[in-house]
């Protein structure tokens, strides 16, 4: 074999989990799209994309915190507290709103930091912790929000939940824009690869001198940015905010179930962000799929989880070649 | 030999608790030259390297780098100053790419961001350098077999500008024609300047590459000495000669030419995955036999195998001559088999540590203090107190958590929870590591009564004093196979560690004199 396909295939090999997902997403997208009863425009197109985005920024934000081989239980809470503070200071002039955006995403990077100093400084299990945080964060979105309202600059919200020339969905690029510019510098760096390192093989960097804590403390981080990101994003899409418990309990669950169907390992140094947002993407048009089948909405969950059942199955195909059955434990 | 010290490791100690594992061990390493670092299991040999690596510290005594003292406080410390360690059990990460493992800490950067072509540049450079040009720098290393992963692992080191490279039994997993291009990498790293300490059981690599040989043993340095000065039998000698404090139960006297009894437990020709390669074995009632040899040789392999832990394996087992194959643990500790494994880490696969003295007590046994699936808590009570009383287990109450035990007593009940299913074949992994001398001694009666009563005992220990006197005959492993079996006047200490380095001391002694 020639040292150009070789390349191909290692790095098909190494993105299998991402290639699944987007394939996955291409697929269950077409036939969503080709059965919809009002057929291919670009209108379903953009619902589709805005609802889609709110889960594809959460997924992405925990994919972050799992590839570290940890887990961010408080991501949708960040998600609330962060719409109840956007609806509250996004708003009057342009500068006022474009300032109040950067407060939102600070708060979000702040509960992030949070989260992570509480892993590596205080040394506490990233469930725990985020359990505990997640609580706090909603406790503060009610103070802010006890009921919901508020509202947000309109120039913003149209301009990232409209479409481009009448066509293609803003938020899709707004997406694009922020995962890149997250992910790009973040998996190039030192941190990330000290990220993957940790999920993979933690006493392994250590021994190797990589810089473990910092690299934690970032994914962290930038996973409540991403969240802080949501949160904005679902204030530009509904207008409100709104301290709902229900919606930031099931956005956490949600992202975990992306993340999963996106090919990121949960055991850690596996997977990518891209992964989990075409993960997100499949997951919210799978549900969607039953509606345009005249389904009883009854039926949905029961679906999603057959559905996520049986791709979470096939990553558990390998295990079968295990040779060492304590591996099976590792 | 003209070149001069480079690095040099004065007066160094290291204690954990009560145990010495290095007193005042010195060691200069010479500019451009290999130097080996022989000795047994236990010996102090890891604990140096580790001090050298930073990795632990030591307690006493101080290291030298172009006579300036240095110290380091982490391994990356010690690799900014040019020591760098190939770890015997590796530091790669599996779900990385080759590229990326060996530039993993030190990655080419462009504006901050790793600069993947550049990586790739500088890792095929390495890979070529270290003698592996076929490993695929965008390959994963969770995909390649030991043999590469060693490989990389030494492209890694490579890459970091080592001037002082230690390699760690680092050929253990190599074919012999990657030893063969090993060895040459080494010998051009030599003629570079680099300095190389060389940690390895085999005596012919030694011989090959060996500029200077320095012998550990009890944690001390014994001597230092040109390669070539000492023979071979001359540094066996040295280093062995440890003192003999155990007090073992008395061996039972066969008659010479009584009756084999059939054995309980046999293997044939059984295979593994590489690390087991050919073992044939037979282990008869009210025996025990030792499993000897230097760590990692595949001794912990055969025992999970017998055990049913391994898949896949070829050959035979067979328990009271049939033939059996075992799915696991649940298997193997049923009425019809009767056996029981003592693990080697008690924390981890013996023992639940937060649960109580009684809960682990019964744990393998809960069918047995069981009605309709219901614990019968008078039951299990009397047993507790039973098996308590049997092995002396020193306990507050039985309701403590086990972790609050001594490491010795904890080992006991790891002993203890097997017993209740009166196992008829034991397989222990190194169960006297780490615990008290007091202990020990009671483990010894103990399996010695075990044997009497009738159970086939098979006993791997890294601790040559107790294959000679707690055991009846001794195997000897070496590279997944049995190479020798030692009873009576041979099973020695000399023969055991001859056994252990694959080489034959008996020739060499009949032609020294």
């Amino acid at each position: 074999m020639s040292d150009q396909a070789n390349d191909w295939r290692f790095a098909l090999q190494r993105h299998r989990g991402t290639a699944f997902a987007a394939l996955l997403f291409v697929a269950i997208f077409t036939v969503y799209l080709s059965n919809h009863p009002a057929g291919f425009s670009w209108n379903v197109v953009q619902t589709a994309a805005n609802k889609a985005a709110l889960l594809a920024f959460v997924a992405a934000a925990q994919a972050l915190v799992v590839i570290t081989g940890g887990i961010d239980l408080s991501a949708g809470m960040i998600l609330v507290l962060c719409n109840c503070l956007a609806s509250t200071i996004v708003i009057g002039a342009t500068p006022h709103a474009l300032a109040g955006v950067v407060g939102v995403l600070v708060a979000g990077l702040a509960c992030g930091a949070l989260n992570g100093a509480l892993v590596v400084v205080g040394r506490l299990q990233p469930i725990v912790a985020t359990i505990a945080t997640s609580a706090v964060f909603f406790g503060l979105a009610l103070i802010l929000r006890p009921s919901p309202g508020g509202s947000v600059d309109e120039t913003l919200a149209d301009l990232t939940t409209s479409q481009i020339g009448d066509t293609f969905p803003a938020s899709l690029v707004f997406l694009a824009a922020v995962i890149a510019i997250v992910w790009i510098p973040f998996s190039r760096s030192i941190y990330g690869r000290a990220a993957y390192s940790i999920g993979s093989a933690q006493s392994a960097a250590f021994m190797s001198g990589l810089p473990i804590r910092r690299a934690q403390l970032l994914a962290y981080a930038l996973a409540g940015l991403l969240s802080g990101v949501a949160g904005l994003y679902l204030t530009f899409f509904s207008y409100t905010g709104e301290a709902a418990y229900a919606s930031g309990n099931s956005y956490t669950l949600y992202s975990i179930a992306s993340v999963v169907l996106g090919g990121v390992s949960l055991a850690g140094g596996r997977g990518s962000l891209i992964g989990a947002v075409f993960g997100a993407l499949a997951f919210r048009t799978i549900g969607d799929l039953l509606f345009i089948f005249n389904f009883d909405p009854l039926w949905q969950p029961l679906f999603q989880g057959f559905v996520l059942l049986v791709a979470v199955s096939l990553s558990s195909v390998s295990l079968l070649r295990v040779r060492n059955r304590l591996e099976w434990f590792a | 030999m003209g070149s001069s010290t480079i690095f040099r490791i004065e007066n160094v100690s290291k204690r954990y608790g009560a145990t010495v594992a290095l007193h005042n061990a010195n060691l200069a390493v010479r500019a451009g030259s290999i130097h080996a670092v022989l000795g047994e299991n236990g010996a102090g040999k890891s604990t140096l390297m580790k001090i050298m690596a930073g990795v632990i510290g030591p307690n006493e005594g101080r290291m030298l780098l172009d006579d300036r003292e240095v110290r380091f406080a982490t391994p990356s410390r010690a690799t900014d100053a040019g020591v760098i360690c190939v770890f015997q059990e590796l530091s790669l990460i599996p779900d990385l790419s080759v590229a990326e493992n060996i530039l993993l800490a030190n990655p080419p950067r462009r504006l901050g961001m790793i600069d993947a072509k550049a990586q790739r540049r500088l890792a095929e450079e390495a890979l070529t350098r270290a003698g592996a040009p076929d490993v695929h720098p965008n390959m994963l290393v969770r995909d390649l077999p030991l043999s590469r992963k060693q490989m990389v692992e030494i492209a890694k080191a490579l890459a970091r500008g080592p001037r002082i490279l230690i390699l760690d039994e680092a050929t253990s997993a190599l074919s012999q024609a990657d030893v063969r291009t090993v060895f040459e990498v080494l010998k051009r790293l030599r003629a570079e300047g680099i300095s190389l300490l060389y940690i390895s059981h085999r005596m012919s690599e030694i011989e090959e590459l060996a500029d200077e040989c320095t012998v550990f043993r009890n944690g001390r340095s014994i001597e230092s000495f040109a390669a070539g000065a000492q023979s071979r039998q001359e540094t066996i000698e040295m280093m062995i000669g440890r003192e003999y404090k155990h007090v073992f139960p008395p061996k039972p006297l066969k008659p010479p030419n009584a009756p084999l009894t059939a054995p309980a437990l046999t293997a044939r020709g059984l295979n593994w995955s590489g690390q087991l390669n050919g073992i044939n074995l037979e282990l008869r009632p009210g025996e025990i036999v030792g499993l000897g040899g230097l760590d990692g040789q595949g001794q912990r392999e055969l025992l999970l195998a017998l055990f049913g832990v391994l898949r896949q394996w070829s050959g035979s087992i067979a328990v009271d001559g049939k033939p059996v194959r075992l799915d696991g643990p649940r298997a193997a500790k049923a009425d019809a088999i009767g056996m029981a494994l003592i693990p080697e880490d008690r924390k981890s696969e013996g023992l639940m540590l937060p649960m109580s003295v009684a809960e682990n007590l019964t744990m393998a046994g809960l069918g047995r203090v069981s009605r309709f699936g219901v614990i019968d808590s008078n039951q299990e009570r009397e047993r507790v107190a039973e098996l308590l009383k049997r092995l002396q287990i020193q306990t507050a109450s039985p309701d403590v958590p086990v972790g609050s035990l001594s490491g010795g007593n904890q080992q006991k009940v790891v002993i203890a929870k097997w017993l209740l299913n009166n196992p008829r074949i034991f397989l222990l992994n190194d169960p006297t590591r780490g615990i008290d001398v007091g202990t020990k001694q009671e483990l010894y009666r103990l399996l010695r009564g075990l044997a009497d009563d009738g159970a086939a005992i098979l006993f791997y220990s890294t601790d040559y004093d107790e294959l000679i006197g707690c055991c009846d005959r001794a195997l000897v492993m070496y590279r997944g196979r049995v190479v020798s079996e030692l009873a009576g006047d041979n099973l020695t200490e000399r023969q055991l560690l001859a056994g252990a380095l694959n080489v034959s001391a008996i020739d060499e002694q009949k032609a020294a004199s």
